[in-house]
């Protein structure tokens, strides 16, 4: 299954990537699973996405780890908001 | 009601008046700015940069408004966020209300700023000569957006 990734603020800078289109491996079929798989990418990865650092939206709506997604959804993956 | 992301400045004065043109039962008008300090948690900030989703801003901060709009009876809203980088003194953020009474014009500015703070994808990092961080949601913030949700302030609204 094919997804959109994109980036913000803490993780955005720290693994040096904005946007990406990925292919997820079987049986990935929500957020915690997306996450859990890009951490497999190694130390930096597994630091920055630990579950509770990263906040995510689905197709520009907040989600949480359980949240289904879907083919050519766009996953944003993000540290919590600090706007204002 | 309108909403900018912007980099540039923006003029107090030029946005009310804008803001209040063409309604001549606009009794009040309320206006909040956020600045830039120049010290937190005990650090000097030399300058923040600031990042946002395009379109996931844009959108959330229309929701806001609609929610606020429906609270009270606000005739008209504006917002400007900046991003990128700004120095101590800038001006980060404009909430601006007019209603027909100052209740309902405080109250409508007020909510949006409080609910800016925690449900608008925006990330500020600060740039301090020890290095530079990026900031969390504060918990004031979030105890903030949580007042607005309680049954006694819905009920007044």
């Amino acid at each position: 299954m094919k997804i959109e990734l994109v980036y913000f603020g803490r993780p955005k800078e720290h693994l040096k990537i904005a946007r990406e289109t990925a292919d997820l491996p079987a049986g990935t079929s929500n957020l915690a699973g997306v996450l859990a798989w890009l951490r497999t990418r190694g130390d930096v990865w597994a630091q920055e996405l630990a579950d509770n650092r990263v906040r995510c939206a689905i197709n520009q709506e907040f989600a949480d780890l359980p949240a289904t997604i879907k083919e050519n959804d766009e996953i944003a993956i993000f540290s919590p908001i600090s706007g204002g | 009601m309108s909403v900018s992301i912007q980099e540039s400045d923006f003029d107090l004065a030029a946005e009310l008046n804008t803001l209040r043109s063409g309604n001549s039962k606009v009794g009040a008008m309320v206006s909040f700015i956020g600045l830039v300090r120049d010290f937190n948690l005990n650090e000097t900030v030399d300058s923040i940069y600031l990042e946002y989703y395009p379109g996931m801003t844009e959108k959330a901060l229309n929701k806001i408004i609609a929610e606020a709009t429906e609270r009270w009876n606000l005739l008209n809203v504006r917002v400007i966020h900046r991003i990128g980088r700004l120095y101590a003194n800038d001006q980060i953020v404009l909430v601006a209300t007019t209603a027909l009474h100052r209740g309902e014009a405080f109250a409508g500015c007020e909510f949006i700023i409080d609910y800016l703070k925690t449900a608008a994808p925006f990330w500020k990092k600060e740039e301090t000569g020890e290095g530079s961080h990026w900031l969390e949601t504060r918990e004031t913030d979030v105890q903030r957006m949580e007042y607005w949700h309680s049954d006694k302030v819905r009920k007044s609204a």
